[in-house]
C-alpha cells in the first residue's frame, strides 16, 4: 500500500520534497528516499518531466496521432517495427493497440502540417511491415497526463464559501 | 418604511455569521487560492448519483412521508449498528431531514424552553448559539482549550451545568478543530452527564473522518447515554453528498415524535431524490467513504506538517477536515493575520474568531482540497509569514 501511494504521490506532483512525501505516508524521510532510489534501479520511475501545454505558445508546431496498420515479424512480432518507429525523434509516444482497425499508435510532433503529412508519407509509410496509415491532426489538448489542460469552467470554484 | 418594530425582536439582535465579511472580501479579489471551504472537493460518488437520476427517470417525483422512507430509514438503522453498535427503531427513532443543521435546530426547539441553558463548547460550527436563541434558550459557552487538544473536559463540563442547564451540544469530530473525543474522553463526560438530569445533542456530523487506529465512537453508544442523547448524522460529509441537503436524527422515541411534529409543519419531508440516492450509498458506500477518508488522511498530514514546519503550531486533529493552528506568533489578532494573507498573499482561511471568541489566536484551515493545491497555499503562507518577519511586527 506505501510503496504505491508514494508512486502515486510523485505522478501528482514530482516536486514533493521527500521530507514532504514522508510527512504524507507517515514513513521516514529514509526510507522514501530509499523506496525512490529501488524505483529508479528497476527502471520503474523512468525520470521526471514537465507537463507544458504547448498550444498556450506561438508557433509551437502541431502534433498528430498516427494508426499504423503494420504485418507482424515470425520471431519477434510488432517489437522490431516498434523499435523503427520509436527511433525517431519526433516521435513522442509509441502503443501497440488492440484494436481491428490498426497495430501501433505513435505521437508525433512537427513544426507544420506538412511536415508531419511529409514524415509519415516517406518515413513510416514506406517501412516494409506497414501496411497503411491514418494520420489524426491535434487540434485541442483537454487533458493529458492526469492534468487538465482546456477546460472554461477549470478556474472557477464551484463551491460556496460556506462555514 | 420602518420594519425594525415589524420584524422580531431576537432575530434582528442575532448577529450575522462572523465571516461573512471575510467572504466579501475573498470574493472581490481574482486569483485567491482558498483553504476555507467546508466541504468535501470530492463529488458524490457516481453509483449514489445514477440512483439519483434512476429515481426521476421513473417519475419519483413526490412527497415522502414526513419521518422519510421507510427503505431509507432501515438502511439507516442497519448502517448504526455496523458501524457504532447501537440500534435505533425503524419505525420510532428515526427522523431524515434537511441537513445535519435542520436536525440540530429540531432538537434545540423540542427540548429548550424559554431560559433554559444550553452548554456550547467553542470553537465549534455557528448554528448553536443562534439555533438556541430563537428557541427562547440561552446559550452557555464552554471554551473547550488548545492544551486540551479542544476536548470538552469533565471538569469543564461540571462547571457550566446549573439547574437551569437542559442540554449540551457535543460537537466532535469537531469544526473548526479536528478535535475527536475518544472513548475515554466520553465516558468521563458520560459519568457528570448521568449525575445531572439534562440531554445530549451529539452532533456526528463528521463520525466517519476519524484519523489514526481508533474509529469515531458515538455518544449513544457510551453505557446509559442512549437514552439522553440525539445523535446528529447525515450524508454531506461523509458520502460528499452536500448539496443534496439529507441528514437525520437519532433518538428516543419521546424526543423524536416531537422533533418530527415541528419537521412535519415546517418542512413536509426531506427532498425525495436525494432519500433514493442516499439509500444506494448507504447500501453501497461503505468502500466510498473508506477512500475519501486514506486521501483526506494524506492531506492531513502534509498540511500538519507544513504548518510545523514554517513555526505555526498545530496540535495534530484527529477528525473531520480541518486544521486549527495557532497563529499568535505573529503577534496578529485571527482576524487581521486572516485579512493582511488574502490582501497580500490572496490565500483565504478562516479567522478562529468566526467560531467563537475563545478561538482568538487560531485559524481554521480546510484540507478538503488536492494536494496541488494545498502546496501551493502553503508556499504562499510561508512567505506571508517571512515577509511579516521581515518587518517590524514582532516574532
Amino acid at each position: 500500500m506505501f510503496m504505491y501511494r508514494l508512486l502515486e504521490l510523485l505522478n501528482e506532483n514530482a516536486d514533493f520534497t521527500t521530507a514532504q512525501l514522508a510527512a504524507m505516508l507517515g514513513e521516514s524521510e529514509q526510507t522514501v528516499k530509499e523506496q525512490i532510489e529501488e524505483y529508479k534501479n528497476k527502471g520503474i520511475i523512468k525520470g521526471t518531466k514537465t507537463l507544458i501545454d504547448w498550444e498556450k505558445l506561438p508557433d509551437s508546431g502541431v502534433r498528430a496521432i498516427i494508426e499504423l496498420k503494420v504485418t507482424p515479424k515470425a520471431e519477434t512480432g510488432f517489437d522490431d517495427i516498434a523499435k523503427i518507429v520509436m527511433s525517431y525523434e519526433n516521435v513522442e509516444n509509441v502503443y501497440l493497440a488492440a484494436s481491428s482497425r490498426y497495430d501501433l499508435i505513435a505521437m508525433v510532433r512537427g513544426s507544420t502540417i506538412q511536415e508531419i503529412a511529409e514524415f509519415v508519407s516517406k518515413r513510416l509509410s514506406t517501412l516494409d511491415a506497414v501496411i497503411g496509415t491514418a494520420t489524426n491532426f491535434v487540434l485541442n489538448t483537454y487533458k493529458q497526463g492526469g492534468v487538465i489542460f482546456h477546460d472554461e469552467s477549470e478556474d472557477e470554484e464551484q463551491r460556496s464559501m460556506i462555514v | 418604511m420602518d420594519y425594525t418594530t415589524l420584524l422580531n425582536k431576537k432575530i434582528q439582535e442575532l448577529k450575522p455569521s462572523g465571516i461573512r465579511r471575510f467572504f466579501d472580501i475573498a470574493n472581490e479579489m481574482d486569483h485567491v487560492i482558498s483553504l476555507s471551504i467546508g466541504e468535501p472537493d470530492f463529488t458524490t460518488p457516481w453509483h449514489v448519483r445514477q440512483e439519483g437520476i434512476e429515481s426521476l427517470r421513473r417519475g419519483r417525483t413526490w412527497y415522502s412521508p414526513n419521518r422519510g422512507f421507510a427503505e431509507l430509514r432501515e438502511q439507516i438503522s442497519k448502517y448504526f449498528s455496523r458501524r457504532f453498535g447501537v440500534e435505533y427503531d425503524t419505525g420510532e427513532e428515526i427522523l431524515v431531514t434537511v441537513g445535519g443543521s435542520e436536525a440540530i435546530d429540531l432538537c434545540i426547539r423540542s427540548v429548550v424552553d424559554n431560559g433554559d441553558e444550553v452548554l456550547i463548547p467553542q470553537p465549534s460550527f455557528v448554528c448553536y448559539e443562534p439555533m438556541t436563541i430563537m428557541a427562547g434558550g440561552v446559550p452557555v459557552v464552554i471554551k473547550t482549550r488548545s492544551e486540551n487538544e479542544f476536548r470538552l473536559t469533565a471538569q469543564e463540563l461540571e462547571d457550566a451545568i446549573t439547574p437551569k442547564t437542559k442540554l449540551l451540544i457535543l460537537p466532535f469530530p469537531n469544526n473548526p478543530t479536528g478535535a475527536v473525543m475518544r472513548k475515554k474522553h466520553l465516558e468521563e463526560i458520560a459519568k457528570v452527564i448521568e449525575k445531572h438530569n439534562i440531554l445530549v445533542l451529539s452532533d456526528e456530523i463528521y463520525g466517519e473522518l476519524t484519523y489514526g487506529g481508533e474509529r469515531h465512537v458515538s455518544f449513544s453508544s457510551i453505557k446509559g447515554m442512549r437514552e439522553r442523547t440525539v445523535v446528529v448524522n447525515g450524508f454531506s460529509k461523509s458520502y460528499a453528498m452536500t448539496g443534496w441537503r439529507l441528514g437525520y436524527a437519532l433518538g428516543p422515541e419521546p424526543i423524536i415524535s416531537q422533533m418530527t411534529k415541528l419537521h412535519q409543519y415546517a418542512i413536509m419531508s426531506a427532498p425525495t431524490t436525494a432519500q433514493y440516492a442516499a439509500i444506494e450509498a448507504l447500501k453501497h458506500g461503505d468502500s466510498d467513504i473508506e477512500h475519501m477518508r486514506e486521501e483526506y488522511d494524506i492531506r492531513r498530514r502534509f498540511i500538519v506538517d507544513g504548518f510545523c514546519k514554517m513555526g505555526l503550531k498545530c496540535f495534530e486533529p484527529e477528525g473531520a477536515f480541518y486544521v486549527f493552528p495557532s497563529i499568535k506568533i505573529s503577534g496578529l489578532t485571527s482576524e487581521h493575520f486572516c485579512e493582511d494573507l488574502i490582501r497580500s498573499r490572496h490565500v483565504a482561511i478562516v479567522p478562529g474568531t468566526a467560531f467563537g471568541e475563545c478561538g482568538e489566536g487560531f485559524a481554521r484551515v480546510s484540507y478538503s482540497y488536492s494536494l496541488n493545491h494545498i502546496k501551493e497555499a502553503l508556499e504562499r503562507i510561508e512567505r506571508f509569514l517571512y515577509s511579516l518577519n521581515g518587518s517590524d511586527i514582532t516574532v
